[in-house]
């Protein structure tokens, strides 16, 4: 016999929780947080020079959070810390900036056009594997200032992943999408802007945040290395390995953090932009 | 009505041998290679045309193809470093021995630890902070404290190149975990697995694809990091070799020593890519029957 | 050749209410359904996407819990009140709706998976197993090739005998074929029927297909949308073996037009709601 049950209920109960409550409920966040307390503290106690004279191996040399702290209190106000902050920060945006603009234009012609990548890709691969740090020297030998010996280091690290992100992204896109637009007329160009662009667009943005990370390397390596050619700052490389060379390790540990923070900021922007101009991808 | 003959030829199944021919023969017969060739041409002419044929101002301070190659191969180099000379060598060994450590360490410690992260929620919560808050900090940024923690030469710089490829590896495992459809491992349980069942039959094999992607980025990061440490404080290695040749205003071999990396570093790379080709057949047959 | 009937695998879901929880918002997917499934018997479940019907499957594999209610299998508690979740085992094998084949190991590895992780065999001993298995499924020749290197059909067919293989009270699936065409697909239920013919489990079978239900079903019961109960309860009386010509049969085509409307009526209520897909 048929059973027949009548519906009775309607269909959504709405509790609704405020979404502050529930991040605070979340178990998740408390032991990252009570994770990070602990990292601090582990390094406190290992680093305070209270063992009878024998420090913890390693960790012992460094000095502990509550000196960094006391000396960030006082770079705080310097204002050769700050600009050092910024000439870093002007030296990746703008190294990564060029970078885009070659490459983007650069990965995608590779992509499109068949003989421009058997011709233009076998010396790119070539090249790729050096490290970007090797020519350093070269690149200060071939430029006349080191700012620009920097740059174009910091351009080349960037430049070989944001190709192959965008290489690989364009080739990605499903064919399907590309016969849609012919038949609807398109033509070569619309068949670029409208469909290989933003159809290419998360690989781009996924090399700029790797090709982001790359950068700040380069520009820390080229700063360390030739002495950051400027007065008073020089960027944040340079702080580093000043205040290495004159012995305030715990500034180094302040810079650290900085570039950290820098870094972790840029990505962030990095990932901003990209969110906003990919509405197509935002989840439900 | 004729009699069709409907008997098939026998097909022999064709060796490795003449497939590979075949492959070359239709390779051969488009244009491709020769573009190839082309291009790689067009470049060493350019570079050579720049910097020896019409010295342009800056490129003649470069050292030109033709002196890198006739250095690289002269049995008795004017500047000290070609093919022949065993000092070449033991840059060559130096760095590729410390590769061969950091890379081997950020693995073993970095693929189990990935591994974990991803299997355990609690652990992960706890670890991942702690992770996160660390990687953004550039590697070079640790050279001043590699250098104050560890004494000697030769620690630091195998300490910074670890480093780059443990974030690295790690990351890239815990990703590997977490992108295993849950339903393997709905179907491990049901079908009545353990824990130690589920870990080694379905989390590793799952996330080797995610790993081996890992292993190759990171094999490249230790480079990356290597180089870097071995021109600030190094000996010996390659690094080592560019800058000192940079001092020494001996370009041609810092040219042969920038060459050489970029070898090395490709080399590494598609031995990394091989053994995980090795590791997951099942992956390659699946590909290759989408045609890829 | 049939087996004996089957006495083990009846399933009895009482009064079952799940409300799922994201972001705060309480959905109810599922809304007082009860339902008594006899031991050795197919019952379909059909229902228009989204509705709450692998709601009812995860509940009974134990994937996920229940709010109310409770599901007995042979008279045990799965869950209820006093334990919401069931234990995943190898008496309810499920078969996925995309496939879940372990990519990394060939068919006969993921077939013998089974008894050798419960201890029940060794592995070579397990291995012999199922290639007899998967022999007698007509996959005797792939046993040694891996998921992506066979047919979506192979592969179904495959996963259900990586199921079988454990002797399972109940047979769980979740839209196997969904992703199928036509043709592999009318492989898949006389492949299916054989199958059940042979081994006599219990079979739960979801389906959005209503011929598909009534070809292969002994009962079909028809899920509203959401929050889903039972509507309509069909009892499919077509005598077994059933086959192709069943399908031109004119029992079965009566079936088809009596009980299409009511399937039709809750396809346009979801389709107006226009509710995402529960996964």
């Amino acid at each position: 016999m048929a059973d027949v049950v009548q519906n009775t209920n309607v269909g959504t109960v709405p509790v609704k929780r405020s979404k502050l409550m529930i991040k605070l409920q979340n178990k998740s966040l408390w032991r990252g947080v009570v994770a990070l307390i602990g990292f601090v503290l582990f390094w406190e106690v290992c680093s305070q020079k209270l063992y009878m004279g024998v420090d913890v191996p390693w960790i012992g040399k460094i000095p502990p959070p509550t000196e960094v702290y006391d000396e960030w209190k006082k770079i705080f106000f310097w204002p050769g810390y700050w600009e050092s902050f910024y000439l870093s920060t002007a030296r990746v945006f703008a190294g990564f900036a060029i970078a885009q603009l070659i490459g983007i234009p650069f990965g995608l012609l590779l992509a499109i056009n068949r003989y421009f990548r058997d011709i233009f890709f076998p010396p790119f691969e070539v090249l790729r594997p050096i490290p970007p740090l090797a020519w350093v020297p070269a690149s200060i030998v071939f430029w006349p200032t080191t700012e620009m010996s920097i740059a174009f280091v910091t351009f080349l690290g960037a430049f070989f992943t944001i190709v192959i992100n965008v290489l690989g992204g364009a080739r990605n896109i499903d064919i399907q999408y590309l016969r849609a637009a012919k038949s609807m007329g398109a033509t070569q160009w619309d068949l670029f802007i409208k469909v290989i662009l933003p159809g290419t667009l998360p690989s781009i943005f996924t090399g700029a945040a790797v090709g982001m990370g790359i950068t700040w390397e380069v520009v820390l390596a080229g700063e360390m290395l030739s002495g950051g050619g400027q007065q008073g700052g020089g960027g944040l490389g340079f702080f580093i390995w000043s205040s290495y060379m004159g012995g305030t390790v715990a500034q180094v540990i302040v810079g650290m953090i900085s570039i950290g923070i820098a870094g972790y900021l840029s990505s962030s922007f990095i990932r901003y932009i990209g969110v906003v101009s990919m509405p197509w991808r935002r989840l439900f | 009505m004729s009699e069709m003959n409907l008997t098939t030829p026998k097909m022999e199944k064709p060796t490795g041998l003449a497939m590979t021919m075949h492959q070359w023969k239709t390779a051969l017969q488009t244009k491709t290679p020769y573009l190839m060739t082309f291009g790689i041409a067009l470049w060493l002419g350019a570079y050579y045309l720049f910097v020896e044929g019409w010295e342009l101002p800056r490129f003649n301070k470069l050292p030109g193809p033709v002196e890198v190659i006739t250095e690289w191969l002269n049995p008795d180099p004017d500047w000290g470093m070609s093919l022949f000379t065993p000092e070449y060598y033991d840059h060559v060994t130096v760095s590729c021995r410390r590769i061969l450590i950091s890379f081997g360490i950020a693995t073993g410690v970095g693929v189990p630890l990935g591994l974990f992260m991803g299997w355990s929620k609690v652990f992960r919560d706890y670890s991942f902070p702690i992770l996160e808050t660390l990687r953004p900090i550039p590697i070079l940024a640790w050279v001043p404290l590699a250098i104050l923690m560890f004494t000697g030469f030769e620690t630091p710089v195998i300490f910074l190149a670890t480093l780059a490829s443990l974030f690295v590896t790690t990351l890239n495992t815990l990703l590997g975990v977490d992108s295993i459809d849950d339903d393997y491992f709905r179907a491990a349980k049901s079908l009545g697995s353990k824990q130690h069942h589920i870990f080694f039959h379905i989390v590793v094999p799952g996330a080797l694809p995610f790993i081996f992607t890992g292993l190759q980025i990171s094999v490249g990061v230790a480079w990356f990091s290597l180089v870097a440490a071995e021109m600030v404080s190094g000996e010996f290695g390659l690094g080592y070799l560019i800058v000192d040749s940079y001092m020494n205003i001996t370009y041609v071999t810092m040219v042969i020593g920038m060459l050489t990396l970029g070898f090395t570093g490709w080399a590494s790379s598609v031995i990394v890519r091989m053994v995980g080709n090795r590791m997951m057949q099942w992956r390659l047959r699946a590909l290759a029957l989408e045609g890829r | 050749m049939s087996a004996t009937a089957n006495t083990k695998g009846a399933i009895s879901i009482r009064n079952l209410t799940k409300i799922y929880d994201p972001d705060g918002v309480n959905v109810m997917a599922v809304d007082n359904c009860s339902l008594e499934i006899a031991a050795g018997e197919v019952c379909m479940i059909v229902g228009p996407s989204g509705c709450g019907k692998t709601t009812l499957l995860n509940g009974i594999a134990g994937f996920h819990s229940i709010t109310e209610g409770e599901i007995y299998l042979d008279d045990e508690l799965l869950c209820g009140p006093s334990k919401p979740k069931a234990e995943q085992g190898a008496d309810r094998m499920v078969v996925f709706q995309h496939g879940a084949l372990f990519p990394w190991k060939t068919l006969s590895e993921n077939v013998a998976y089974g008894p050798m992780v419960q201890g029940v065999l060794k592995k070579n001993e397990a291995l012999e197993k199922a290639g007899h298995m998967l022999a007698e499924a007509g996959l005797g020749d792939v046993g040694h090739k891996y998921p992506g290197e066979v047919s979506s059909g192979m592969a179904r067919r495959a996963e259900i005998v990586r199921a079988l293989i454990n002797d399972p009270k109940v047979l769980l699936l979740d839209e196997p074929y969904r992703a199928m065409d036509s043709l592999t697909k009318s492989i898949m239920h006389e492949a299916l029927l054989e199958v059940y013919d042979r081994t006599k489990v219990t079979i739960f079978f979801i389906t959005h297909d209503l011929e598909e239900a009534i070809f292969l079903g002994d009962r079909v019961a028809i899920m509203t949308t959401r929050p889903a109960t039972i509507k309509k309860i069909v009892d499919v009386k077509i005598p077994r073996p059933r086959s192709y010509e069943t399908l031109s049969s004119e029992g079965f085509r009566k079936l088809v037009d009596e009980t299409k409307e009511a399937v039709h009526e809750e396809a346009i209520k979801a389709f107006e709601a226009g509710e995402r897909e529960l996964a």
